[in-house]
């Protein structure tokens, strides 16, 4: 009998019951790799709402995204002049985030700082202190921070330690959903 | 009904209602409720979304000139 010949069940399928046993969420792993601004308020955003909802959330701090990280006390960073000049050139920290458009030489961000204030919108550094007391973990490349010559000493207070790209992917096959940001 | 705690999440947005929520049911005992008041209008959507991952449940919910009522029961 053919699949078309099959006869139509009289009766709809019961609907599969609800689990009883708690289906646990996936785990979530932000990849922080921009430093702009704007995205670097998505991965804060996200990742607290992701601890907001009981969902482990872990975030890969690396290449420009990793200056976000560095304290917003240090101007200068790095070991050699041309570490000095990546710093020199882009300050780190997360309050001096530029927009990728429309930054006119801070005017944006500031618009942008008074917008969400205004309309009671949490700045990324609120969010980001956040979602460390909220329990994300955010862990750092350790190329990254041998190629911009920064110490963990400056790095904010609670990152997690350095790890490599094995341990990302690592995450990721065993089911961690993934953001590249 | 009167829940055992209670979150003032008016003129707060995206994601403030769902973090102040989160935080607050942090601090009760399992079957305690908590009361929020929201005004965004996607926290709607956002607490049933929150509640359908968190397992706590909404047992009431309502809306009064653009105020929006929860209560939820902590799994």
């Amino acid at each position: 009998m053919t699949v078309a010949e099959a006869p139509i069940p009289m009766t709809m399928p019961e609907p599969a019951p609800a689990p009883e046993a708690e289906v646990k969420p996936r785990d979530l792993l932000i990849i922080n790799y921009s430093g702009e601004l704007e995205k670097v308020w998505a991965t804060m955003l996200l990742a607290s709402t992701a601890a907001a909802m009981g969902v482990k959330c872990r975030v890969f701090v690396t290449f420009w995204g990793l200056q976000v990280f560095v304290k917003d006390s240090k101007r200068i960073t790095g070991k050699n002049w041309m570490q000095k000049m990546l710093s020199f050139m882009s300050r780190p920290g997360i309050s001096h985030r530029k927009l990728s458009k429309m930054n006119f030489l801070g005017m944006g961000p500031w618009m942008m700082g008074t917008l969400a204030k205004q309309y009671k919108n949490p700045s990324p550094k609120e969010l980001l202190e956040i979602a460390q007391a909220m329990g994300v973990e955010f862990i750092p490349c350790q190329m990254t921070l041998e190629m911009f010559g920064l110490t963990k000493d400056d790095l904010i207070e609670g990152m997690g330690e350095p790890v490599g790209a094995a341990t990302v992917i690592g995450l990721m096959t065993e089911g961690s959903a993934p953001l590249f940001i | 009904m009167g829940a055992d705690a209670q979150v003032d999440a008016r003129g707060l947005n995206c994601p403030m209602p769902i973090v102040k929520t989160a935080q607050a049911v942090k601090g009760l005992a399992s079957g305690q409720t908590l009361e929020v008041l929201a005004t965004d209008p996607g926290s709607v959507k956002d607490f049933a979304a929150w509640s359908k991952t968190t397992g706590n449940e909404i047992v009431e919910q309502s809306a009064d000139g653009g105020v929006f009522r929860f209560v939820m029961r902590k799994k």
